[in-house]
């Protein structure tokens, strides 16, 4: 079995060959009289396996590539792409991002982010770990993982499974002012989900662990344990009254919160007018106890990034400092709309931290007295235009600083703006695992909709 | 790319795989070497495809992206097990080695034969026309333009329009172990509007949008895409004048079309035969059981013409077909793919699908829709005394287990004493999918089809469907506003 899989696996291409292909589609672009042009390349290969009751279920060996060329004939812009790295396959992209450029308005915005602004150092921000993990090692954790939780309880009555992944893959990205840069990554996860039934019906949850190094997952049993004890938590789930109380959110969902400000704070949305934050740089958006950093340069960790997908060197800064925003999410084109400077954003942020307070879970519990924890999150309710906010929840009520009993089938409302004012305390129990890296945030006050 | 005239299974295969010279003994071959294992069953997914978007903004089109992709997915199935790999390279020694990985789920076994290939003909639901070459780019950007000053030309209050023309074309071809041997050629096109409107400081957005399996013409035709910077700029210009949302348990009536998205979430994915193979569905064991009041008849329906969730065959080959999942209330049976309608001993519906080649197939919707009753919609809202009217929603999410839903009111309005009274802001709405079809109480003679804009994601992958209902009435639903 292991001899087969070697060769599936064994196809990442490296940098030096992709920025060959990258260096050829520029020469190409050239060649139809473009101006400016910019290639991203990746090539990504991994292996997938879930488990259940024991068994395997899937195992899914990955392997893909793809380029995309941007093309500028002065403010005229086209874009291709193609996973076929043929030479005849490349020429058809570039012929294609060239004839859509014919017809594209001149736009004074449009080109490739400014010279001055290219990472002109890389550095090795240390995020490639491949480990190379055989189907039936994979199959061994992922069994071990899934047992641990079912084994956990015997009202555990049915699993989703266990799965483990993992990837690695370099990417490439070449334009032309001369810039061309590449590194790999490695991107490893263990997840389990499992069932609990009572009279009332069946309640699911899970848990998760992810990294760039194997080293830093959770250990399988320990994935399997926590998926038991979150899933039994849930056991006699119910309903509470329409009311309006303090609301806790857990770390592991905290951080939805956090995205939203930042979409907010997107240069699309803001010259679009599509954000609740609009015209707020510079302005209180967050209680003054509230300070949040962008570091995208940490170690090791997933949302890191040498420098953004147009070339951009990233780098450190605060978002927020005693509640006051400090910088919108930019990239060059939505700058260059709102007379900025890019922020190095463009593909997105780069691991966000919040400042944790010095309460834990348990001490805001205790801070917030009466009301609701909220430990999951459904659907799509949110309103980056207006801020206005009502999603569904699960989560536990909460007397005196003390869960009383689980609670489903409710929803959670407000408008975002209000919420930031309102936020009372940040936890010290950071959730590490997302790009967004908070503890768990405590709102004075949301509706609450029930019976 | 050159693209064939006809559906034809001669006509894709010549196309799919002539390039690469790969013939019909060699893709035997691939199967029989997978079938040297331990296997039930294997099938080798080739796909073709080409897809291109155009956006405007600030009045002009600064974007275009065109990007082709195609290669081949090899799958192995091994009692309830799963093998699978794919290349992005249509050629012997990729698809030999993706088969090569595949069968490693299964040891070693009697080799097993393939069996003689059966053509199947699916419907002919669509003609294999490329939408892309459907109209001059030039006119493509015509008509967003022409939709961009439309919506201006309603309203002063519009400062921003953002429009999208998409369109794709998807060649299939599939070969099996049980002797399937099918292909389609499958065209989609979407428009979809968006505007922002300002009126002292406050702003709101509305959007439209329509799409099908036709070719750009189709917006063109009886104004449809003008038809969508209208409709619009009338949801934006609403919620301008909306108050915010009650909360708390209430009746709610849903209108037709779109709204047909509680279906979808509340019920349809809790059928899904994977989840109910595995007893992890709230509606699991529960065929013959009642799920409704006797109003409630719905149906998975694939056969649909031109429309986004229709099928001529599934991802397995398998034709679509109108399946009915509850009749008069009571639960008649599940959505199949083919692993899962095997091991639960029944015959595959044809809701085997797949996002694309480099993805498992999996029992996923295609139209899904509740028939007609007998109210006038003017008749369920006056029988309303205190509620809320919804009539356009956002995206909805739905946990299978649980059986908890949720989806998001994008235009809503409060019913007082049988009268439609003032527009309330977007609220969320709550329930449980066994439990929301036995309060509803009324059923319109109004059925409608959603416009064709639907997407749906399940374990990552994403395939567009449709949803349809006629007005309801649900007795006490929980609605996530802000106004206690």
């Amino acid at each position: 079995m292991s001899g087969d899989i070697a060769k599936a696996r064994d196809i990442v291409k490296d940098k030096a060959s992709l920025e060959s292909i990258a260096a050829q589609v520029l020469q190409l672009v050239k060649g139809q009289g473009a101006t400016a042009a910019e290639v991203a390349l990746s090539e990504e290969s991994g292996l997938s396996v879930n488990v259940r009751l024991g068994e395997v279920e899937t195992i899914e060996f990955n392997k893909d590539k793809g380029i995309g060329v941007t093309v500028y004939f002065d403010q005229r812009k086209g874009t291709a792409s193609t996973a076929d790295f043929s030479t005849a396959a490349l020429e058809d992209a570039v012929r294609a991002a060239c004839s859509i450029a014919k017809f594209t308005a001149e736009d004074p915005y449009a080109g490739l982010a400014d010279a001055e602004r290219m990472a002109t150092e890389i550095p090795d921000l240390d995020l490639y770990y491949p480990w190379g993990v055989s189907p039936d090692t994979a199959i061994e954790l992922a069994k071990e993982c899934e047992d641990a939780a079912r084994s956990y309880d015997a009202q555990i009555s049915n699993s989703e499974g266990a799965s483990l992944s993992s990837h690695e893959g370099t990417r490439v990205y070449a334009n032309s002012h001369g810039f061309s840069g590449g590194y790999s990554t490695s991107r490893h996860s263990m997840s389990c989900s499992v069932i609990v039934e009572d009279d009332n019906g069946m309640q699911r949850d899970y848990w998760y662990s992810v990294a760039r190094d194997r080293h830093d997952l959770e250990a399988a049993a320990e994935i399997g344990k926590k998926t038991a004890i979150r899933t039994l938590q849930r056991l006699g789930g119910r309903r509470v009254d329409t009311c309006k109380v303090p609301v806790l959110f857990a770390a592991d969902v905290a951080g939805s919160l956090v995205s939203h400000m930042i979409s907010a704070i997107r240069g699309g949305n803001l010259y679009r007018k599509s954000s609740f934050l609009l015209d707020k740089l510079g302005e209180q958006i967050f209680p003054e106890f509230v300070h949040i950093h962008e570091q995208p340069h940490m170690k090791k960790v997933l949302g890191s990034a040498p420098y953004d997908s147009e070339g951009v060197a990233t780098y450190a800064r605060d978002l927020v400092r005693d509640g006051v925003l400090q910088g919108y999410v930019l990239d060059s084109y939505s700058a260059r709309k709102l007379g900025m400077e890019s922020t190095g954003n463009s593909g997105g942020v780069h691991n966000v931290l919040i400042e944790p307070g010095a309460l834990d879970q348990q001490g805001l519990l205790r801070e917030m007295g009466t009301g609701l924890l909220v430990t999951e999150l459904l659907g799509m309710g949110v309103n980056t235009v207006t801020g206005d906010y009502s999603r569904g929840a699960a989560g536990f009520w909460v007397e005196n600083g003390e869960i009383v009993y689980p609670v489903d089938e409710i929803t959670i409302a407000s408008n975002l703006s209000d919420m930031f004012m309102q936020l009372q305390a940040v936890g010290s129990d950071v959730d590490r695992r997302g790009n967004i890296k908070t503890g768990s945030l405590l709102i004075d006050a949301m509706t609450i909709a029930g019976t | 790319m050159s693209m064939p005239l006809t559906a034809s299974i001669d006509n894709v295969q010549q196309m799919m795989l002539s390039p690469s010279g790969l013939g019909m003994q060699d893709l035997e071959q691939v199967l029989s070497t997978i079938m040297r294992h331990d296997v039930d069953y294997a099938d080798l997914y080739f796909q073709s495809s080409r897809f291109e978007s155009w956006t405007l903004e600030d009045g002009i089109v600064t974007d275009g992206v065109h990007s082709v992709e195609q290669g081949v997915g090899a799958r192995a199935v091994s009692g309830e097990k799963s093998g699978f790999a794919y290349s992005d390279e249509i050629a012997l020694p990729a698809l030999q080695e993706a088969a090569t990985a595949a069968r490693a789920i299964a040891r070693q076994g009697q080799d097993k034969q393939v069996k003689a290939w059966t053509r199947s003909q699916g419907h002919n639901l669509y003609l294999p026309t490329d939408p892309l070459g459907s109209l001059g780019d030039q006119a493509k950007i015509d008509l967003l333009e022409l939709l961009d000053r439309e919506a201006r030309k309603l309203d002063p209050r519009v400062k921003q329009v953002t429009a999208s023309l998409a369109g794709g074309y998807d060649v299939v071809l599939l070969l099996a172990t049980d002797g399937t041997h099918a292909a389609d050629v499958r065209p989609l096109v979407r428009l979809n509007v968006s505007v922002i409107v300002e009126q002292d400081g406050r702003r709101e957005q509305g959007s439209s949008g329509g799409g099908c399996r036709r070719d750009y013409q189709y917006f063109i035709d009886e104004e449809r895409g003008l038809g969508y910077a209208r409709e619009a700029v009338r949801q934006a210009l609403i919620n301008l004048d909306a108050k915010e949302a009650p909360a708390g348990t209430m009746q709610v009536v849903l209108g037709s079309g779109w709204p047909g998205v509680l279906l979808h979430e509340a019920i349809g994915h809790g059928l899904e035969g994977d989840f109910n193979r595995k007893g992890t569905s709230a509606f699991s064991g529960r065929v013959g059981e009642r799920v409704g009041s006797d109003l409630c008849t719905v149906v998975d329906d694939g056969t649909l013409e031109h429309r986004r969730g229709s099928l001529n065959i599934d991802d397995e080959g398998v034709p679509s077909e109108n399946t009915v999942l509850i009749e008069k209330g009571v639960l008649k049976g599940y959505m199949q793919d083919k692993l899962n309608a095997r091991l639960m001993g029944v015959a595959s519906t044809g809701n085997g699908r797949r996002e694309s080649y480099a993805h498992l197939p999996m029992p996923r919707m295609t139209n899904t829709y509740m028939l007609p009753g007998q109210h006038a919609p003017e008749e369920i809202i006056a029988s309303v005394k205190n509620g809320l009217y919804a009539v356009n929603f956002g995206g909805g999410q739905v946990d299978i287990t649980s059986g908890k839903f949720v989806f998001s009111a994008s235009e809503a309005y409060m019913i007082e004493n049988g009268k439609v009274t003032y527009p309330v802001k977007g609220a969320t709405l709550i329930g449980n999918g066994p439990d929301v079809l036995q309060r509803v109480t009324m059923v319109g003679d109004d059925l409608a089809l959603d416009a064709g804009v639907g997407t749906c994601g399940k374990e990552g992958q994403s395939v567009p469907v449709g949803v349809g209902q006629p007005t309801l009435l649900i007795d006490g639903l929980t609605v996530g506003g802000t106004s206690v």
